[in-house]
């Protein structure tokens, strides 16, 4: 049989008709598998957002349902009544702004001064300043709250935000002065000709540039604020200054496990701003996980 | 010039230096004295040598119990894991429509991270109205377990649970696979290898860096979990989730042991830098790095 019989010819058309068709079962089931996959992921959230709309007779109801019926708002409107919401919102909001706030802003002077200036002893002070990076915070924790209790800090904010203002976390001071370095220097110089200060350099030339990775520190630090729970556990004690967290945690407590349809309302418009800032600047979380490795505490 | 340049150094480090001196270093040295205390709070410290040391290591059982609580969960989480954000990252690193979509998605559960998602499993893991157990059931006719109500069931409950958190893993790995250079793969279908060879002799030597990565941080991450014990089961049923962070809190803020809290924090540093640098040693063995080899 020669190359340029019909057998040929349809012999091939066979077997690339085949190839074509496993390449497309191939597709299919990878998209099956993602779709499935997908369900599963969001499965947790739905079913949270249910029991948040079913009327407290009907939650412990069997077969439970994804869909409630009948649908009830009566979850939101205890959570916003009987729990604080908007005060611990409000707390939680005050936090998380000062700490985003300063973690940027003293992050990126420490970051900025280690990409640009040179100095007896500098990559010591690096390496210094970056060990906390593996240093567990349990074993600082405890001399932290005797000292706080000495200041007579506790049942104040001043420990949960204070050190944002000391250079934040170190993994974010690392991430900037990598940023930093891939900035041309020739912009400084010319700033400087021109009469700028060493600081003006730093906030109108450095920090523009750097809007991309300084948005992502801003992000990191708001999701790990947003959801930071063993600092306000041993730092608050009175009631109205809690955060959503532990504001949540005591409301299981004192319902004492039944009122679920207001905690899983509570819990779910507490979770709202991080799925917002997830849904509107995932491009930046996306990098920098990349980048860092996972973020960091806040 | 020069000594001006080094003043600016130290100028705008200066907040980092002075933040590390004050909410590092000073505190690990005062944990570090502590430890050799008694210390209520109330009165002032009282030195008494190796005593918290000696309780910890031979006296408290539970020290022992919540050292294996969390090694169990360590040692079965953090494999479990590594192997499902490489297999999810595989799906997801193709070039197929909507596939930013599903990158989303699956990330998804770890921004709604916390005590509100914590809440929320206590709910999903209710052995007779929860999801966990009604899919268990009407899927695999299984009669699912008691979970947070059980001695034996409450661990596997807290590792199905941490499932959902690791997005972050995912997007690691992601990115470690768009590093690998294509080439690689084309010359070995040339060669005519398989999908299973491809993946043993290109794909998991050149993301064995990552690994290794997410090998360590998974094992710090683990010896530290808190807030899901401290919400959902409180340590119990009968101490059976009774991680180490937790009892270390309890005896701090609950029983106000500061001084013997110390020791605890100091025993945990220990092992976490001992299991790091173990990783680390080891990494020779089965860690790939291609500038070596390209050096050699």
């Amino acid at each position: 049989m020669g190359i340029g019989s019909a057998d040929y010819f349809s012999e091939r058309q066979e077997e690339l008709r085949s190839v074509r068709r496993r390449r497309r079962m191939r597709t299919f089931l990878i998209y099956a598998v993602l779709i499935i996959l997908s369900i599963i992921a969001l499965l947790p959230v739905m079913w949270m957002v249910s029991i948040s709309l079913t009327p407290l007779n009907k939650v412990f109801q069997y077969p439970p349902r994804l869909i409630p019926d009948p649908l009830s708002l009566t979850g939101y409107h205890e959570a916003v009544t009987l729990f604080p919401f908007f005060r611990y919102f409000l707390n939680t909001s005050f936090m998380t702004a000062a700490r985003v706030i300063g973690t940027v802003f003293s992050a990126s002077l420490v970051a900025y001064g280690f990409a640009r200036y040179d100095g007896p002893l500098k990559e010591v002070l690096f390496v210094f300043i970056l060990t906390p990076i593996f240093l567990p915070e349990q074993v600082t924790l405890i001399p932290l709250f005797v000292g706080y209790t000495r200041l007579g800090w506790i049942d104040t904010y001043n420990p949960l935000v204070l050190p944002a203002f000391f250079g934040g976390s170190a993994v974010y001071i690392f991430l900037l002065r990598q940023f930093f370095m891939t900035i041309p220097t020739d912009l400084d110089d010319a700033a400087r000709i021109d009469g700028a200060s060493e600081f003006a350099i730093y906030w109108r030339i450095i920090l523009p540039l750097a809007k991309p990775a300084l948005a992502t520190v801003a992000i990191f630090t708001f999701m790990a604020s947003w959801n930071d729970f063993l600092g306000p556990l041993i730092y608050l004690t009175s009631k109205e200054n809690l955060p959503l967290s532990v504001g949540l945690s005591r409301f299981l407590g004192e319902s004492g496990t039944t009122l679920w349809n207001s905690l899983m309302a509570a819990a779910i418009l507490t979770v709202l701003p991080p799925i917002l800032l997830f849904v509107f600047a995932q491009k930046y979380i996306m990098q920098g996980i990349a980048i860092t490795g996972g973020g960091a505490k806040g | 010039m020069r000594s001006r340049e080094a003043m600016y150094l130290y100028l705008f480090i200066a907040p980092g230096l002075l933040g590390m001196i004050l909410f590092h270093l000073a505190p690990m040295v005062a944990s570090l004295g502590l430890s050799f205390t008694e210390y209520e709070i109330t009165s002032p410290p009282e030195f008494v040598g190796f005593e918290n040391y000696h309780r910890m290591l031979f006296v408290d059982e539970l020290v022992g119990k919540s050292l294996s609580v969390t090694a169990i969960y360590a040692v079965v989480g953090v494999p479990i894991r590594l192997f499902l954000q490489l297999f999810l990252a595989i799906l997801l690193n193709r070039k197929i429509a909507g596939i930013r979509l599903f990158r989303a998605i699956l990330y998804f559960p770890s921004v709604v991270a916390g005590v509100a998602i914590a809440l929320g499993w206590i709910l999903l893991l209710n052995p007779t109205y929860g999801a966990v157990n009604h899919i268990l059931w009407e899927l695999f006719g299984i009669i699912g377990p008691r979970w947070l109500n059980s001695t034996q069931w409450v661990i596997p409950g807290l590792l199905l649970m941490s499932l959902w958190g690791i997005g972050p893993g995912i997007v690691i790995n992601l990115a470690g696979l768009q590093g690998i250079s294509p080439e690689l793969y084309e010359a070995a279908e040339i060669d005519g290898a398989s999908g299973v060879r491809k993946f043993l002799h290109i794909t998991l030597p050149m993301m064995s860096p990552i690994l290794m990565f997410n090998l360590v941080m998974g094992i710090v991450s683990n010896f530290q979990i808190f807030t899901q014990a401290y919400v959902m089961t409180g340590g119990g049923p009968a101490n059976s989730s009774l991680f180490f962070v937790l009892y270390l809190y309890r005896n701090a803020f609950e029983f106000f042991k500061m001084g013997y809290a110390s020791a605890l924090a100091w025993l945990l540093f220990a092992i976490i830098l001992i299991l790091t640098l173990a990783v680390f040693r080891s990494s020779p063995l089965w860690v790939y790095y291609e500038a070596k080899r390209e050096r050699n």
